[in-house]
């Protein structure tokens, strides 16, 4: 490195404000499990092609691995560990995840949850073919996408009060 | 971590303009999902780069003094899609940069990233081929347009010199007003994949919806880098709204395009499709145009 090599990031994170001296070579995964020990943003492909790294960026879906760690600075990050309740429960998504069994290893999961936390916080109903493409930047080496899908309708229509 | 030498953020047009005549051989970085991707792979390891990421000046869609649509550089293509002067105006080519990677991809990827990569299956590169797009381009206290087919030199290279950044893309009036589009991009997989071959047509129908008045057509992949089809806009224009001569305007691409066999696909396939996605595009224009064409099998 001949330039600046660290570099002081303020964020704000899970809704909690944040500030490290950064190394500027890291990815935002490397970020949030390094330094701030949030190991539900999975290292899967680290290019951007199996979002077990996403994470919300100001309501956004990104995949962490190909994102900077100093593009977050000023920036509101989601990760899974920010949908916990204020006595440790999971969300209805994830318990929905569980009920429809759309868990097996359980890799990609916090990547998928995060998508679909974007996904219902847009209060938009969503035929299953919208919901298909919203998620299609996730793999899911079980194959357990059928599941999955399901699992974020139900949530998304138990939000939205329709059948 | 990655294999970056350094990484200066540019805190203006003008300073990132200065950071690269200060560095040079050091890369741009918009939003990296090709820039980054390539790092890993070794291809851009060790270099020192420049980054606009932060430059919020280059974000946003706007219609200028003269109604010409102008985005920046720096629009994500899910910004592109969702926004209203795009949703009213080229509908299509929200729907293009759709069609790129994945929701992930379309959130963190630019416009101006799909163009200055220079490569010919940027979903993005054919509509605005299509749509005559004109861009903008910084130096260092200067600002220069350039309309986008000289914009494109060869694959992989672009109208940037040392020392320049893309800035915006403008689609002219005149170049819309009155146009509807429509994109086909073919590929293996419905999602994150990349175009085997893309076609974007867009027509201009008289007053009484019954003939041409103006078609342009353009392909990714049909060539090194994204082009025009001029044989087919020429055979097209002026003539009746049919489907013999629509079909005609579809073979007529074959004197222009020239694709290349590669792993993705053969010469032939490609095409084979060419011509086929070339009516298919032109059908749903016209029909999005208010015209009439009769329905035959989908692609």
């Amino acid at each position: 490195m001949t330039g600046q090599s660290y570099k002081l990031v303020s964020c704000t994170i899970n809704g909690k404000k944040c500030e490290k001296m950064v190394d500027v070579r890291s990815s935002l995964t490397d970020m949030l499990r390094n330094d701030y020990r949030l190991t539900s943003v999975k290292k899967g492909c680290e290019v951007g092609e199996c979002g077990a790294c996403n994470v919300l960026i100001n309501g956004e879906a990104f995949n962490s691995c190909i994102y900077l760690a100093v593009w977050a600075e000023g920036k509101d990050i989601l990760t899974l560990e920010g949908l916990m309740g204020p006595n440790g429960e999971i969300s209805d998504l994830q318990q929905a995840f569980i009920d429809e069994a759309a868990i097996q290893c359980g890799f990609c999961t916090p990547g998928f949850v995060m998508s679909a936390t974007e996904i219902l916080n847009s209060g938009k109903l969503y035929s299953k073919e919208e919901l298909r493409k919203l998620l299609s930047g996730h793999l899911c080496r079980c194959t357990g996408y059928e599941n999955i899908l399901v699992a974020v309708e139900k949530t998304m229509k138990k939000r939205l009060g329709v059948d | 971590m990655y294999d970056i030498k350094a990484l200066y953020e540019a805190t203006s047009v003008d300073d990132a303009c200065r950071l690269l005549k200060e560095h040079p051989g050091s890369q741009v970085i918009a939003g990296g999902s090709d820039v980054l991707v390539q790092i890993r792979e070794g291809k851009r390891a060790g270099k020192e780069l420049v980054s606009i990421y932060m430059l919020d000046e280059l974000r946003g869609i706007c219609l200028d003094a003269d109604e010409n649509i102008r985005i920046g550089s720096l629009t994500s293509f899910s910004h592109i899609t969702k926004n209203p002067i795009i949703q009213k105006y080229i509908n299509v080519l929200g729907e293009a940069v759709d069609q790129i990677g994945g929701p992930q991809i379309r959130n963190i990827g630019t416009i101006g990233g799909n163009t200055c990569n220079g490569v010919t299956s940027a979903d993005s590169a054919s509509t605005l081929f299509a749509w005559d797009a004109q861009v903008e381009i910084a130096g260092e206290g200067y600002r220069r347009l350039v309309p986008i087919n000289e914009f494109y030199i060869k694959a992989g290279t672009v109208d940037l010199k040392e020392g320049e950044i893309q800035t915006a893309i403008i689609i002219p009036k005149k170049a819309y007003e009155g146009y509807k589009g429509h994109y086909i991009k073919y590929a293996m997989r419905e999602a994150m994949d990349i175009a085997t071959t893309g076609c974007s047509v867009n027509v201009k129908l008289s007053e009484d919806k019954k003939s041409f008045e103006d078609v342009r057509i353009a392909y990714g992949v049909a060539g090194p880098i994204p082009m025009r089809v001029p044989s087919a806009e020429n055979f097209i224009r002026g003539k009746e709204v049919n489907e013999e001569n629509i079909e005609a305007f579809a073979q007529k691409v074959l004197e222009d395009i020239n694709p290349r066999d590669s792993w993705r696909a053969s010469k032939a396939f490609r095409c084979h499709i060419g011509v086929v996605m070339a009516r298919k595009a032109c059908e749903k224009a016209v029909k999005q145009a208010g015209g009439k064409v009769d329905d035959r099998t989908e692609l």
